[in-house]
């Protein structure tokens, strides 16, 4: 790889063991992806929830912490992905200790380095929102296909060291998505149902990514005739990133990459027809009407404040049944809000709880299920009920309205 | 007689060992049960099995990015496998090899490597060459 002067010298280790550690991953990483050089980035996201940081990369944050503050400190603003605990709601979800002192370690070796602890994977709407052609290193793959798609910013999906060494050095290896040829379409989708709520979005979106089924490709999508919300957008993305692994997609008309097909490459490309079969057959997966439901879930992505609004309009004034819990995951700075308004009181007065700057799969969901006798979930989320099942749940989706009436029966209606 | 399986440059040191081959995709956080060191996912096609110090040979990475802090977590312990072989590794299993000192190669010019590798083959993998040997039991 091509390394400028001050790269080098990073790389020497003449700035420091921090960013020698830092560009010594990414030479590794950049070679593995034939990256020429490095390219800076505006700003760096970091997933980093001790369920999967563990002991081991805590001791490593911890390590890189105890240096100099000139070598220990980020070099661009950067933010964090949700935590594992909600510090102020652990032990009642069957939480450990252990694991909340893991996250308090995480939290202030992190906080040394001069990372601003944001806990959420909702930045896009709530911090600063990226711009078309904007270079980043982002981590939490929702993050990364909005930003890429719906901004037209321009980040890999980028692990949490690596998101972290691009923090210490303000930049990247120059591969994948940093590059003009790899953001042409590959696959070529036509749909021919508009969808209308949150959880259609995400259907969509599962439906693609799981017959683009890759990192390496970019699905363009023709046929939306409507203009869809920030959170439709926001679901769309994040199950198609959880169900192919997808980074980048194109809606003709609508994503500012794409103002016609042409312009992503995808005439040559043969059209695919999304049909209702295709729809229903993945709901289907995740169906149960007249289930018994133990936990109804909003998370993943964590809620807007729109969002919040909705579920606080569909329950207020109601409880939910004494055997079904209700979680609502958030952000920290949507929950400031939320609780100001008053939105966090209506849901919890009705037997809810929302947590700040966690999301529900990475807070060590296996465990909190087996403390509380969870097993059958229900949720919007098209992305959460995909991933779940590998945690000891049996997901199931369906849309807000029906999530909500369905804590208030204890069982799918 | 050896086989040479040419690969794109990877990342890691040289390492010997016994493969475990499978059809199948790769997450660090839903296929494993990373305690006992085994695949724990229902639906994979190796559950049940031991990963510990094999060198697995899978057909692509699948999941969050979390599998990039794990990977280190789970080699911390000594409860990993030695490499990990792809057709097509994705950046967040590359970005985790790299924190985590493990081997991994992907993109086999000689087609799929779930098929030009059985289990229980010794192999040699070399990750800056991009070779892996497939070690004549003779």
């Amino acid at each position: 790889m091509k390394l400028t002067e001050l790269e080098q010298a990073m790389l020497a280790g003449e700035m420091g063991v921090p960013k020698r550690w830092a560009m010594d991953h990414m030479c590794k990483v950049g070679r593995m992806f034939d990256a020429a050089d490095m390219v800076p980035v505006s700003q760096v996201h970091m997933m980093a929830d001790p369920e999967s940081v563990g002991e081991a990369g805590v001791a490593f944050l911890e390590h890189l912490a105890d240096h100099p503050d000139h070598q220990r400190r980020v070099a661009v603003p950067m933010i964090t992905d949700p935590r594992g605990v909600d510090l102020n709601y652990y032990s009642p979800l069957g939480q450990s200790e252990e694991m909340a002192n893991l996250d308090r370690r995480t939290i202030a070796a992190c906080s040394r380095m001069g990372i601003l602890m944001t806990n959420t994977c909702i930045n896009y709407q709530t911090i600063m929102p990226p711009v078309k052609g904007d270079h980043l290193a982002f981590g939490d793959t929702g993050v990364v296909i909005y930003c890429n798609s719906v901004l037209g910013a321009r980040s890999n999906f980028e692990g949490g060291p690596s998101a972290l060494a691009a923090g210490l050095t303000g930049r990247t290896p120059r591969y994948g998505l940093h590059l003009d040829e790899n953001r042409i379409a590959t696959k070529r989708y036509v749909v021919h149902q508009q969808p209308k709520g949150l959880t259609d979005w995400g259907v969509l979106g599962g439906v693609i990514g799981r017959l683009a089924g890759s990192y390496w490709e970019v699905p363009v999508i023709e046929g939306i005739t409507v203009t869809p919300t920030s959170d439709q957008l926001k679901h769309l993305g994040a199950a198609m990133a959880s169900f192919g692994s997808t980074p980048l997609f194109h809606l003709v008309g609508i994503t500012p990459e794409a103002p016609t097909l042409e312009a992503v490459g995808g005439t040559a490309l043969t059209a695919r027809d999304i049909t209702r079969a295709d729809l229903v057959g993945l709901r289907s997966g995740f169906g149960g009407k007249g289930d018994k439901v133990d936990v109804v879930v909003f998370a993943a992505p964590q809620l807007s404040l729109i969002e919040m609004q909705q579920v606080a309009d569909l329950i207020q004034g109601r409880h939910i049944h004494k055997n079904t819990a209700l979680i609502v995951c958030t952000s920290p700075a949507v929950y400031a809000d939320a609780r100001r308004l008053g939105l966090v009181a209506l849901i919890e007065d009705c037997g809810g709880k929302v947590l700040e700057g966690t999301c529900f799969y990475n807070q060590y969901a296996r465990e909190i299920g087996e403390a509380n006798g969870w097993k059958r979930l229900l949720s919007n989320s098209t992305k959460i009920v995909n991933i779940l099942g590998g945690y000891g749940y049996e997901p199931a989706l369906a849309d807000m309205e029906e999530c909500i009436e369905s804590a208030i029966a204890g069982e799918i209606v | 007689m050896t086989t040479r399986l040419k690969c794109h440059p990877g990342i890691g040191s040289p390492v010997t060992g016994q493969a475990l081959v499978a059809d199948d995709n790769f997450s660090a956080r839903y296929d494993l049960d990373r305690i006992n060191g085994v695949f724990s996912r229902p639906q994979h096609i190796l559950v049940g099995q031991s990963y510990v110090d094999k060198i697995l040979v899978l057909n692509t990475a699948k999941g969050g990015v979390a599998s990039a802090w794990m990977l280190h977590e789970m080699k911390s312990r000594g409860v990993a496998p030695k490499a990990i072989l792809f057709n097509t590794a994705n950046t967040i299993l590359a970005q985790g090899a790299a924190l985590a000192d493990m081997t991994m190669c992907d993109r086999f010019v000689d087609g799929d490597i779930t098929r030009l590798i059985q289990t229980g083959d010794q192999l040699h993998v070399d990750p800056d060459n991009g070779v892996v040997t497939l070690i004549d039991p003779d």
